[in-house]
Order: C-alpha cells, then structure tokens, then sequence
C-alpha cells in the first residue's frame, strides 16, 4: 500500500520558544476521513499550516503522501500544496470580485497536476458544482454575491477539483445553521468519496463527528496543550 | 505568473473607485510631462521652421545668437547695421541666388515693422519651406504700402484699404510717425512664425519716414509732407541684416568665410541652424528644469498610487490568504502587486497620452494662434516613448514597496490571516 496521506512523528512546532504544538504520532490513510477536534487555541490552525507547508515544524517528522514537507524548499511546498493538498476555511473561502466558476477553477489555474487530473476543467467544476447543488445560473456570478452556505460549497467544489489526495477543512460549517451543516457535511463526504480525497476535518463541533471513521481530540494528541503556558 | 495576471487585472478594477482616482492623478502627470516635452519640441521645430529657406543671415559683426534672433524672429537687442553698399556687393557674388535685405525697428501698436524689398515675397520660406501666400490684396509696390501678417491683421481689425501710422521704436510711448501715414496693401497667410506678427512695409518707405529724423527724433524745423518724398533718393543707407539664399548649399562656408573677411566693414554671416544650436544651449537649462518639475510631479502621482494599494492591502489580507492556499507562492503575492502597479501605471500613462491629443486637437489651433506653437496630435516621437518607459519604470519600482509589504504579510499570515 502507498504512503500514508498524513505522517507525523514527534512532531513540534514552537511559536517564539514556547512549544505550542507537540504530537507524537498522527496518521491519515488515504480515503480516510477523520475528525478533530478541539477548542480554539489548542492549535488547530497551526496544525492546518504545518500540514499545507506554509510553516515548517522546529523538529520531527512530517510527511504527506510519503514526502518530508520540511526537506523541501519555500516554493516547492507551495507548489506540492497547490499539486495535492484541497483547503476549505471557516468563512470568506472565495475571491470575491471572481466569478463563482473562476474561483472553483484557481487550483487549476496554480497546479499542472490538477489541470491534468481534472481533465477537461470547466467540464470538472460543473459538475462539482451541480453536485454541490449549486444551479447553473450562480456560476457566472460574483462570489461574494451569494449566501454563505453557497460560498462553501463552491469552497468545497474548489478543494476538489482535480481530486487532491488531502482535502484539509477548517470549521468549514461553523457558519452555517444546524440544518444546513449536515447537508454540507454529507455533500462534503460524499464529494471527497467520489474524488478519492483523504479529508481531515477540523471543528469544535462534536455533533458533526459521527459521520467519521475516526474522531480525534487535538489536545489529547497534542502534548504541548498539556502545559499550558 | 500567467493566472496572476488575470487575477490582478480584476481584483484592480474591483477596486476601481479608489484605484481610477489615482490613476487619472497619473495621467496627469504624464499629461503635464509629455506636454512639457512637447511644447520644447515645437518650440525648437517652430525656431527651424521660421528659417527653413536661409542658408545665412549676415549682419554687422557682433553676437551670431543675437543677430539670429533680432533678424529673423524680432527678439531681443537691435544689433549695429550694416551699410547698403555691402548688401549690394553681397548679391554680386557668383554663389549668391538672392538676398532679402531686413531693416528692423520700427513698430505699430506693438508689432515689429519690417522694412525688405518685394525679394521677401519671393523668397522667404517657412516651415517646409512653403514660401510666403498673400491671403488678401497684393504684395507692396508704392512708398507708403504696407503688408500685414496674418496676426496683426486679426489682432487690429485691418484689412486692405486700412490706414496705420508707425512708431519710431518698439514702446509704448515711442513718438508716431504720424505725418505719413501707410495704406494696408494686402494681408499674408498664417504661417505660424514670427512673420504673422509683423508689419512690412518697403525699404523706400522705411527710408522715407526717417527723412526728417535724425537720432530717434524728429529734425526740429524740418517737416517733409509725404507728398514730397518722392523727391528724395529713397535708396536706403543701411539696413539691419540680410538673409542669403545660395544657389548650392555646398558653397555655405565659402560664401561665410567671403562676408567674415568683408573688406569695406565688418560683417558676420551666421548660419542659421549654428546659431539655434547656441539658443538651444542656453535655453537647454531652463527646460531641464521645466522637465524636472514634470518628473517631480510624476513621482507624486506614482506616491499616490502607492499610498492607495498599501492602504488596500489589510483588508485584501484574506484574499492574499487565499492565493496561498490554492498555491501561489510569496513571491507570486509580490508579483500580484508589481503586476497590479504595472497596469495602473501603464493605464495612466496611456490615459495621459490619449488626453494630451484630445488637448492638442481642441486648444492646438488656439495655441498656435498665439503663441505661433504648432502642437501637432501625433503618435508618441522617440523622445516621449522614453518618458512613457521612465513613467512605467517608476511605476514598476513603486510598486515594489506595496509588493514587498503583501510579500511579508503573505509569509506572516500563511493561510490565516490576522484580521
């Protein structure tokens, strides 16, 4: 079997000196999707950036599909998250002045891979988009001209596209009412199935976690959180 | 880059309100720089153009750039005269095809008289060397005919058939030589050169109202009624200068060294385009500065627009966050903003060309009217395009500042941004 999408190993980042995240072992198979959670501040966002190569950890291992983020340089990381790494944020996911089409399209537009993967990518992104139950006439319009829940499925379109092997979503319902939440949840699942994407779910929503193959706490594997400073 | 470039260009005009502001601050700027370069240029052009038929001026010996300038565009110091027996001696000579002779200082309500022989009609060129058109009545025969330029005739009101005095002199108060009075002959088409703000009128006529004058003054006791000037020899004792056309340019230095070494007085002759090349030396620091100016305020401009993209960049923080994401690198957010001021830069710089040839066709006529600067709507010359670059230049090296700024921002916030 390939490499784990996630490998970490007694990984720590320190944030000016003081440790702020400190995790002996964490895995992610490819396909699989996990749910983390914890409060705010437990490092949930510093987690997101190791993961995506924006920051690089002071020790340990940190692999994904198999490669060391931190052996690589600035821009190859940059180029290896816009290869195979899908993000979804809290809220405010889209350019606003671009057109809901053209957001979903910006991976594309960054990575060869994607493009490739995607095939024909405006053929990909409709039907993404349809698949998100987002109607055809929205797709030419503003991004910032529709409803939130709309914005994150068009964000979760865009995580998709081009089938990443690592879909990262941070909050990415927190926005969204009770009853819109599981929808886009199951919309989400449903999507990252279909695209063979691994997706990591991070929230402090423990409601949303039964739908997963596997619920972790941050702060029970994170050892940093155990000294609060 | 590529995807930047779309992404840059529609973030911009999402930001149009603000943005345009700045930019039309920019194309203002390079309004005001090229129009500077301009006007030096017709200026310069307009000085060539009011020549363009003499191959030399000769006068009395003394400044080349001053002669140059009292003879031809009446400007500046009257210069020592030279006798008529040289101007005559002067249109003897083998190489020699014609001669304009050129008596200066007189004026009527401010224009220059000049006083010439009917040789100026025939062979004063101007601008591409179009020579000289009568618009109204005929060129002058008798004593007392005068030909208006086209300005002074617009200016005053004349037309053939009008009567005018002269005064002795170019002030305001200078005495009129009121007892002989000259008939507007005939009105010349504009040429855009100094020839449409004078007065010509013959060397006879120039001679004869000075009969009864001696040292700036009429003689007292002594009064010749026009009537009688016929009477007198009327053939001129001296003039101002004399504009030569040769029969081949080839012989120019020749002909020079022939009048430097003049025997019966001494004389100059100055060539036309030697002596501009003087003017522009010393005219060269004054528009030195009239460019720095410009340039000066171009730099403003560019600040502006500075000032304008650093003020954007918190609240596009979330933007910038989300380019990263889908991966753009740090130096992909620089070059989003360098971009960025590359555009505005360059729209304003095309905006300022576009609106200095809409100035040039609506106040060109008028400017030319007056000022006798033809400011032609043409595509940019070489000089400006090497403005235009400088302006762009700028522009791209400002834009740093704001690039560097997203670039730090960029690398600090990585996907979540501080907000």
């Amino acid at each position: 079997m390939a490499a784990p999408v996630i490998h970490i190993a007694d990984l720590v980042f320190r944030w000016g000196g003081t440790p702020c995240l400190d995790i002996a072992s964490f895995h992610l198979k490819a396909g699989e999707k996990a749910f983390l959670h914890g409060p705010s501040g437990s490092g949930k966002s510093t987690l997101l950036n190791l993961l995506a190569g924006v920051l690089v950890p002071a020790a340990g291992e940190l692999a994904v599909l198999g490669q060391a983020l931190p052996r690589l340089a600035g821009a190859a990381r940059d180029r290896f998250r816009a290869d195979h790494v899908g993000i979804v944020f809290q809220q405010f996911n889209l350019i606003p002045y671009l057109s809901v089409l053209d957001n979903v399209l910006l991976p594309c537009r960054f990575s060869k891979l994607r493009q490739e993967r995607a095939g024909d990518p405006n053929a990909a992104a409709a039907r993404l988009l349809a698949h998100l139950d987002l109607e055809r006439t929205l797709w030419g319009r503003r991004a910032d001209a529709l409803s939130v829940g709309q914005q994150q499925r068009v964000a979760a379109a865009r995580a998709l596209i081009g089938h990443p092997e690592l879909v990262i979503a941070d909050e990415p319902t927190s926005a969204l009412d009770a009853e819109r939440q599981a929808a886009f949840l199951e919309l989400l699942i449903r999507e990252c199935d279909d695209a063979g994407s691994a997706l990591l779910f991070v929230s402090h929503d423990r409601r949303l976690a039964s739908r997963f193959d596997r619920v972790l706490a941050l702060p029970d594997i994170n050892r940093a959180g155990e000294r609060p400073s | 880059m590529p995807p930047l470039i779309g992404i840059a260009a529609r973030s911009a005009w999402n930001r149009r309100a603000s943005l345009s502001l700045t930019v039309l601050a920019i194309a203002l700027s390079v309004l005001m720089l090229l129009g500077v370069e301009r006007m030096r240029h017709a200026l310069r052009a307009g000085f060539e153009q009011s020549v363009s038929g003499a191959d030399l001026i000769v006068g009395a010996r003394g400044s080349p750039l001053q002669l140059m300038l009292y003879a031809v565009f009446r400007m500046g110091e009257t210069t020592h005269t030279m006798r008529w027996a040289s101007v005559t001696a002067l249109a003897e000579h083998p190489a020699v095809a014609w001669v304009i002779p050129v008596s200066l200082g007189d004026s009527h309500r401010g224009f220059p008289v000049l006083g010439t022989t009917p040789a100026y009609f025939e062979h004063f060129r101007h601008g591409d060397r179009r020579a000289l058109k009568i618009a109204q009545g005929r060129p002058f025969e008798g004593v007392f005919d005068a030909v208006l330029g086209a300005e002074v005739a617009e200016a005053l009101g004349y037309r053939p058939g009008s009567r005018i005095t002269l005064a002795h002199g170019g002030g305001e108060l200078a005495p009129e030589h009121a007892d002989k009075p000259f008939t507007v002959v005939g009105v010349l088409s504009r040429t855009g050169t100094p020839v449409d703000r004078t007065v010509h009128i013959s060397l006879a006529g120039m001679e004869a109202i000075h009969l009864d004058w001696q040292g700036g003054a009429p003689l007292p006791g002594t009064s010749i009624p026009a009537e009688y000037v016929s009477k007198f020899d009327l053939t001129p004792k001296a003039v101002t200068a004399v504009i030569l056309g040769l029969k081949s340019r080839a012989a120019v230095f020749a002909v020079q060294r022939h009048v430097n070494a003049f025997r019966a007085e001494p004389l100059m002759a100055v060539l036309p385009g030697v002596a501009l090349s003087q003017l522009w030396q010393v005219m060269g620091h004054g528009e030195r500065a009239l460019l720095a100016v410009s340039a000066l305020v171009v730099v403003v401009g560019l600040a502006g627009l500075v000032a304008v993209v650093l003020a954007s960049l918190n609240e596009r923080r979330r933007e910038l966050a989300i380019l990263r994401a889908v991966g753009a690198r740090p130096h992909g957010i620089l070059g989003l903003l360098v971009i960025e001021g590359l555009g505005l830069t360059l729209v304003g710089a095309l905006l300022g060309f576009v609106l200095l040839t809409a100035l040039s066709l609506a106040a060109g006529p008028l400017i030319e009217a007056r000022l006798g600067l033809a400011i032609p709507a043409t595509l940019p010359t070489a000089s400006e395009f090497a403005l235009l670059a400088g302006v762009i230049a700028a522009g791209v090296l400002a834009s740093l500042l704001p690039g560097w700024r997203a670039y730090r921002m960029s690398l600090a916030d990585g996907l979540t941004p501080r907000t």
